[in-house]
């Protein structure tokens, strides 16, 4: 075992859920290294969504809250206010997290919590046998979408931003180190700060909407629609077709952290 | 002691800041809105944390979050409030975690009657969420009971590890009274486990099938909370149906064993009555009256309020059934707890449902009636 599981995993919870070539592993890997360079593992307080990402933090032998599909954010948000010093971080999914979940990310977002909510898009519901999600591209087939997917899907980092995240980035699971450098600073960022991790998924996102199930396929595919901030900013809309931004996109700091207010707004004195 | 004429919803909040309340999420809904203005008001003063979240799911969702951040947790709702929470408190009882609801009972269903008053909850509340799994339910009736039963309700949280819920209702929640809120109450605090971290199993039961203390998050206790069912140590274990079925069983018995333990009910001349006004919630109220009528008029007649409803506490209306002629259930529904009553008494006595909807509650006459007639 890397000696980085040994330090940190729940090994009474082993093996894995993920099928072969899932890109959540990838995330799993990241997130330890940047735990580990940080040193916060003691201060870590971990909420997982329902999905195949919200499996992630039972992983780890920290504390871990594994909840409700959609609220993994809520939960959160009573973690944090119980105690500003928790490093809290949620992992959720795409349907989790902007599907049944959409209203509390942007609560979330505008009261600028300091969570760090780690969001991976595979562009559709795995878990439940590959449905469409609010994610999934135009015309992509699924198990819900045989037809092709008629609704737009959000771009869930504008959507962070406009809603008052202050920390908003994107990567895929084909950018193992950028990602890592954007999760340290994302948590060490005292606000409300959005990851978006692309991901590919064979069993179901890869084999109905990219017709392959191929990890080394999809993962080149993601790096080709991959398009960092300063090309994005200099391609035509028809270039930026089928393709995304990665990089840092919002990095707002001086804005008033929620937890941060609450404490402060406390009397001195008790009076009771 | 301190006297107060106020209202049940701020006797409830004035309870759960004395029980030791410390994080409370709410959404505006009436008729309960007063405990989270109440709450906002009170809790920065105690520096505990108010939040009014962007819906009751959230506002469930966040207590329940804090109770495992070391806070005692509470929220306050009414009837469609309710049923958006139902998610969470069948999460917390999965996850043994501490927390109460309060749910003032409005007029349903869906938007039904905001303003008035029912007690059309008391199923919901014992199995509004899905799966098996137990709830403690308490029913108060006056300001004077929101109070104490709010503080009581917090400290079973505690011992039982699991959800309390408090049915109270537009009535009992608007009318003011006097209540008497003592100096210092009776709190149990939250106990610590009792081991160290390396041998501490969260999810193993230490005695009478409760669990061992429970840690806060970033103690170092390194605890899985898992609302899938899960064994002793919190692993996923859906995939083993043995370790699932006693997982539930645990939840299940872990209330239901401890039954004779939370009976709480309040009796007027049952011992000779041959008539007998079962109540609960705001109907006790003229049931009482209607007793003393009949009393005076030479009727046999007693009274018996619960003051919890689940467990629902079978051996009290067992005795009851085997010694009045007639059982008389006033009820704001359509006759819910009626048929716990007739289940226990199972023939043993005449069982009568006195059900009233439309948000007002029974007359002392409407009920005497009910008597006469069943003569």
């Amino acid at each position: 075992m890397h000696p980085l599981a040994d330090k940190y995993i729940r090994k009474r919870t082993l093996p894995l859920i993920f099928c072969p070539g899932c890109g959540d592993g990838t995330v799993l890997n990241v997130f330890l290294r940047a735990v580990e360079d940080l040193g916060i593992f003691k201060d870590l307080a971990l909420v997982g969504g329902i999905g195949c990402s919200g499996w992630l933090p039972t992983y780890l032998q920290s504390d871990v809250l594994h909840v409700l599909h959609g609220r993994a954010i809520p939960f959160a948000c009573g973690l944090k206010l119980t105690d500003p010093r928790r490093k809290v971080v949620v992992f959720t999914g795409d349907g989790d997290c902007v599907g049944i979940g959409g209203n509390h990310f942007i609560h979330a977002a505008r009261r600028n919590i300091d969570l760090t909510v780690i969001m991976i898009n595979n562009g559709i519901y795995g878990m439940t046998g590959g449905q469409v999600a609010p994610t999934t591209p135009l015309q992509g087939r699924t198990q819900t979408s045989p037809y092709g997917n008629l609704e737009p899907p959000f771009d869930v980092c504008e959507l962070a931003r406009s809603a008052g995240a202050t920390y908003v980035a994107r990567w895929t699971a084909a950018h193992p180190v950028q990602l890592l450098r954007t999760i340290k600073e994302g948590i060490e960022h005292p606000g409300f700060t959005f990851i978006e991790v692309m991901a590919q998924c064979p069993t179901q996102a890869g084999r109905y909407i990219e017709g392959t199930s191929d990890a080394g396929e999809l993962l080149s595919l993601l790096k080709k629609r991959a398009v960092s901030l300063e090309k994005a900013k200099e391609a035509s809309p028809g270039e930026m077709t089928g393709k995304f931004v990665v990089g840092k996109l919002h990095h707002l700091t001086g804005r008033k952290e929620f937890s941060q207010a609450i404490y402060d707004s406390f009397p001195q004195e008790k009076s009771g | 002691m301190e006297t107060s004429v106020i209202h049940g919803n701020e006797a409830c909040a004035r309870g759960a800041i004395a029980a030791g309340c410390r994080f409370f999420a709410g959404y505006p809904i009436t008729p309960a809105s007063e405990i989270t203005e109440f709450m906002s008001r009170l809790l920065p003063r105690y520096r505990g944390v108010f939040l009014q979240m962007e819906d009751e799911i959230a506002s469930i969702c966040s207590v329940l979050g804090a109770a495992w951040g070391g806070a005692k947790t509470c929220t306050a709702t009414s009837g469609p409030g309710f049923t958006l929470m139902q998610e969470g408190i069948g999460w917390a009882a999965e996850t043994d975690t501490p927390v109460v609801v309060i749910d003032v009972m409005r007029g349903g269903p869906a938007t039904g009657q905001p303003t008035s008053s029912s007690q059309q909850d008391v199923m919901q509340a014992k199995y509004g969420s899905h799966g098996d799994y137990e709830v403690i339910v308490l029913v108060p009736s006056s300001a004077q009971e929101a109070f104490d039963l709010t503080v009581k309700a917090f400290n079973l949280a505690e011992v039982y590890r699991n959800p309390v819920l408090i049915l109270t209702d537009e009535i009992v929640g608007h009318t003011r009274e006097k209540v008497r809120i003592p100096g210092q109450v009776e709190i149990v605090e939250r106990k610590r486990p009792a081991s160290a971290a390396a041998g501490y199993v969260p999810f193993r039961p230490v005695s009478g099938g409760l669990l061992d203390g429970m840690p806060a998050f970033n103690q170092g206790y390194g605890i899985l909370v898992d609302g899938q069912l899960h064994d002793e140590f919190g692993g996923r274990a859906g995939h083993k149906p043995e370790v699932s079925a006693a997982m539930v069983e645990r939840i299940c018995r872990k209330i239901t064993d401890h039954a004779d333990e939370l009976v709480d009910v309040e009796e007027w001349m049952v011992e000779d009555a041959e008539v007998v006004f079962v109540t609960f919630g705001s109907p006790a109220r003229p049931a009482l009256r209607a007793a003393k009528d009949a009393r005076s008029q030479g009727i046999k007649a007693g009274f018996l309020k619960l003051r919890i409803l689940w467990p629902f506490p079978d051996k009290i209306i067992d005795r009851v059934g085997r010694q009045a002629r007639q059982i008389i259930v006033p009820e704001m529904n359509m006759g819910k707890i009626f048929r716990e009553v007739e289940r226990v008494v199972a023939g043993r006595a005449e069982v009568l449902s006195l059900p009233k909807l439309g948000g007002e509650v029974h007359t002392p006459a409407e009920i005497m009636r009910s008597m006469t007639n069943g003569q």
